[in-house]
């Protein structure tokens, strides 16, 4: 920590905030008698993850309080008995996924993210016909022309502030330069005005239509005429007006966020976004760019890739890991009573719905989590970036940050629970 | 602790023991001297008759970070043919071209490798690479960071900065990322490619930089030379794959002007334009070059023939040949204006004329560099093929007779274009024992490995000697690492960590200043966070860190 102390008071800087996916790592925090202050740089969710006092909890079986020592021995009971435990959730970091999936390799377990749904609908389009991507940094400085699909990025509050509306960029890019274009549903256009009151594109359409409008872009940048007025309420002279941007472009981004995707077959509209990012590449530069990966998303994909060979969705059962990215989901396997035994980890977020089964369930999750059940054992676990040091993985995947400890908290962490709990395995 | 191993025959080239009857002893997990007759033996391993090298060392081979992950996450089809199970003493995981972290570390000391060195470690990336690596047990590891197309590198050698300048730059990535090198890829063409370049010769310039590739290389080769890091820059040229690159490369070792320069996978960068498919071997011309040139090493990516998965990050080239991906699925990356990456998976056909060529291109060169001390054994894992299968390989360069018959089943017209069948040679053990232990060891700066003299590193393999080559390298008796028996009979007895080598070359922390500007307005991590901690590299029970000296 790079603190600068008097009597109690510390001040952190290029503190990584772990509460989103975009993982802003130029946080000033405050530290007074162990109560946080974001001092610089705090975004709302920041300032208010950052700043919530440490409330009192205590371990739990079936909601009596209990020691640590004796909910974690009542954890590998479970676990013990259990046939197939599924552990999902994964809100931890990179240490605390090792741990998972040590835990779930040794006890035979299927493992899945609470934000697995979107997660995989870009894996899906990347096993099929893979995709070009881009990074942070890259946008800043060079996306002349950035496309927000079915997102408006506002649940990444800082994304404009950061990547989009800069001071300074390396090639010169003036913000005026840079085009935007919205393509959606009730997408909030504002943070797309530029500092200059440049107004964005708006292609306003249901989410569902998403896919047909890029579609028709990539056909019309492909050359093609189109035999209609109208696509998904889009009069076809404007798609063309964009279809000419898009080619002109000399650095074209296309940006969605998997989660806010959130109908059937969701991944054949990333596909689209891919295949005419692919398509444009051929004459000029284009790449996609995908926001997600809170609550470790990123990270919990990325350590289960590298440490089984297969991203999310994964089933130790057999002995090796079996992937399947439909079946081996926390709703379908919860339903269709494929597992025995629920092991829920969330130390980023305390308002996430905790599924409840009836099988036995453990919760290791945040002091303040308010469950609508009583689990059978309930460990309360601090949180990486805050009260531990940790690794985490940005939304692009390419990018970790490292995460600091601010704060002194009496709770365990994930890494060190899933660590006794595989000892005394 | 005293352990002996008695009776085997020894191929110690550092040594010039060249199949010699001799005891090792090893106390404490390094090798030591017979001691006096005094002194109880703890442990003896009767060898008789076996064959002993120091343990096996690649200094080419992507096993971590970003553009691995890809691949895992890209191919549920290729693991679903190799999956792993667990076993008592191991995790279980997948294998193939692109394994699991786990299930390569167990397979490489399998196959008697003790340190496995990845050459593609994005700045931006490497503590992904690290965390990688870390999750790969049994072997030493350590990394090359990849720079040349990073744009703090491409400002400061577009507005001539001096070389004093570019040093303490290269000297502060090695030391920011834990690297033990410096890798170069398609110089300057990563970053022309983001300014939609599709090419970029050696002379050519980067549009937006004014710098071409042998400015690049110069520059990083006075650097590494500079700083005193042991390996010379590791140089994945211009134009690779393309038809004709055997004029690029000769030129780019004539750019070296006499530094030290590795020029990795040369295979891929070893093809002429003659003959009716305007496709062919420029291996002799290459071989010669090396010959004449003691700066230059080389490794050669050999091809063998089967499914793999391209991963580089040479994004201008892999965007290139992605059409023939197969199957038809690929990715290409921008990555933090710090580099890129390709990710194509391909299929090596032995009846596809060019495939077949590049196979006998690689052979081909094996067999005409004359000096084992400054080629590598490697496939460019998983690029020319998986790892796994490096016990073929070497059955093909030691046995003639194999080597043509698998030459009488490839492509005939590749078969004819080529001049393997003319070409005797055969490596011999103590060739092996060159290029596999000593050589890479040596080039890498690692003076305590690759070798079975007095101090050595107890990191040792025992084979039976055997008629069939790859029946003998793929199932090693005894491997030791640190002194300890972690495989026998070729499956692993005891799981060990391995550590990870780094270097701390010294240069001025003024360059930090620059730096830190550039970060600030340019980038979107902060300076302190792009530096990796040693407590990161080693948290999580993750072995240790070695600090190599410099020169």
């Amino acid at each position: 920590m790079d603190k600068k102390s008097n009597a109690s008071t510390a001040i952190t800087k290029d503190v990584t905030c772990p509460f989103c996916g975009i993982l802003c790592d130029d946080l000033v925090i405050q530290n007074q008698n162990n109560k946080l202050k974001v001092i610089e740089n705090g975004c709302s969710k920041a300032i208010e993850m950052f700043q919530k006092e440490l409330p009192e909890s205590s371990a739990q079986i079936k909601g009596k309080n209990v020691s640590l020592d004796d909910a974690i021995d009542s954890v590998c009971k479970i676990l013990k008995k259990s046939h197939t435990p599924l552990i999902a959730g994964l809100g931890t970091d990179v240490s605390g996924i090792r741990n998972v999936m040590e835990l779930a390799d040794k006890t035979g377990a299927i493992l899945d993210h609470m934000h697995g749904n979107g997660l995989i609908r870009n894996t899906l389009v990347l096993q099929d016909l893979g995709w070009i991507m881009t990074t942070m940094a890259e946008i800043k400085n060079r996306a002349d022309l950035v496309i927000f699909a079915g997102t408006d990025a506002t649940n990444f509050s800082r994304f404009y502030e950061r990547v989009i509306w800069n001071k300074e960029s390396m090639f010169k890019l003036k913000n005026d330069d840079r085009q935007i274009v919205y393509i959606g549903a009730n997408l909030n256009s504002k943070p797309g005005i530029n500092p200059n009151g440049k107004r964005p594109t708006v292609l306003d359409c249901e989410t569902e239509e998403i896919g047909e409008i890029i579609s028709s872009l990539h056909a019309l940048v492909a050359g093609a005429t189109l035999d209609v007025n109208e696509v998904a309420g889009i009069k076809v002279k404007t798609l063309q007006t964009l279809a000419e941007q898009m080619k002109t472009a000399k650095y074209g981004v296309i940006v969605w966020a998997p989660g806010e995707l959130d109908f059937p077959h969701a991944e054949l509209t990333i596909q689209n976004f891919c295949e005419t990012v692919k398509y444009l590449t051929r004459f000029t530069r284009f790449a996609g760019f995908s926001l997600g990966g809170n609550d470790g998303g990123m990270t919990a994909n990325s350590v289960c890739a590298w440490q089984s060979g297969y991203p999310l969705r994964v089933n130790f059962n057999k002995g090796y890991p079996d992937y399947d990215a439909y079946r081996y989901s926390t709703h379908n396997v919860l339903k269709n009573k494929e597992v025995d035994s629920l092991l829920w980890i969330s130390s980023f977020s305390s308002n996430i719905n905790t599924p409840h089964a009836s099988i036995p369930t453990i919760v290791m999750g945040m002091p303040d989590t308010k469950l609508k059940f009583k689990p059978d054992v309930f460990i309360p676990v601090s949180t990486p970036g805050i009260d531990h040091t940790g690794q985490i993985i940005r939304t692009d995947s390419v990018v970790s940050l490292p995460l600091k400890k601010v704060r002194t908290s009496p709770y365990a962490s994930v890494p060190s629970v899933l660590n006794q709990v595989i000892e005394r395995m | 602790m005293y352990i002996k191993l008695t009776n085997g025959v020894v191929y110690d080239p550092v040594h010039g023991i060249n199949g010699e009857y001799r005891d090792i002893y090893i106390r404490d997990g390094n090798i030591t001297r017979k001691p006096s007759s005094n002194v109880k033996i703890d442990k003896v391993y009767d060898m008789k008759g076996k064959i002993i090298m120091a343990g096996a060392i690649d200094l080419h081979t992507h096993i971590g970070g970003g553009k691995v992950n890809i691949a895992r996450m890209m191919l549920p089809e290729d693991h679903k043919a190799d999956l792993v199970s667990k076993t008592e003493l191991t995790r279980s995981g997948c294998g193939h071209a692109a394994p699991s972290t786990l299930t390569a570390g167990y397979r490489y000391a399998e196959m008697g490798y003790t340190a496995c060195f990845e050459p593609a470690m994005l700045p931006a990336n490497s503590r992904q690479a690290h965390m990688e690596m870390a999750d790969t047990p049994m072997v030493d590891k350590g990394a090359y960071a990849m720079i040349g197309s990073d744009d703090f590198f491409l400002r400061m050698l577009a507005s001539k900065k001096d070389q004093a300048a570019i040093s303490d730059y290269v000297g502060w990535i090695i030391n920011a990322t834990q690297a033990l090198g410096i890798k170069v890829v398609n110089p300057g063409g990563i970053s022309a490619f983001k300014f939609n370049q599709r090419k970029l010769d050696l002379d050519e310039e980067n549009k937006y930089y004014g710098v071409s590739p042998r400015d690049i290389l110069v520059a990083l080769a006075r650097a590494v030379t500079e700083l005193g890091i042991p390996h010379p820059l590791h140089v994945h040229g211009c134009n690779l794959g393309v038809p004709g690159n055997v004029e690029t490369t000769l030129e780019t070792i004539r750019a070296a002007e006499g530094m030290r320069m590795h020029i990795t996978h040369i295979q891929f960068h070893s093809y002429g334009t003659e003959g009716d498919k305007k496709f062919s071997s420029g291996a002799a011309e290459i071989a010669e070059a090396v010959n004449k040139n003691p700066n230059i090493s080389i490794d050669v990516g050999q091809v063998l023939f089967g499914q793999t998965v391209t991963a580089s990050g040479d994004s201008m080239r892999q965007y290139a040949g992605h059409w023939h991906a197969h199957p038809k699925k690929w990715v290409v990356m921008d990555i933090e204006c710090d580099a890129g990456c390709g990710v194509v998976p391909f299929k090596y056909r032995d009846k596809n004329f060019v495939n077949a060529l590049q196979w006998a291109i690689g052979l081909e060169l094996f067999l005409l560099v004359d000096d084992p001390w400054r080629i590598f054994l490697t496939t460019d894992h998983p690029n020319g093929a998986p790892f796994t299968s490096y016990p073929h390989l070497i059955r093909l360069l030691m046995d003639r007779s194999f080597r043509n018959d698998m030459l009488s089943s490839i492509n005939k017209e590749a078969a004819a274009a080529s001049t393997l069948s003319s070409i005797d040679r055969e490596y011999s053990l103590y060739d092996i024992a060159i290029m596999t232990r000593a050589a890479p060891a040596r080039s890498l700066g690692l003076k305590n490995r690759g070798h079975l003299g007095s101090g050595a590193v107890a990191d040792i393999t025992v084979y039976t000697e055997k008629k069939d080559k790859e029946k003998m390298f793929s199932k090693p008796d005894y491997v030791f690492k640190d002194g300890e028996l972690i495989v026998r009979n070729g499956k692993i007895v005891k799981v060990v960590q391995g550590a990870t080598h780094t270097l701390r070359p010294e240069f001025d922390m003024g360059i930090e200043k620059s730096l830190k500007r550039y970060f600030d307005k340019y980038q979107t991590m902060s300076l302190g966070n792009f530096k990796i901690d040693d407590d990161e590299i080693v948290e999580h029970g993750n072995g240790k860190i070695i600090v190599q000296p410099c020169m």
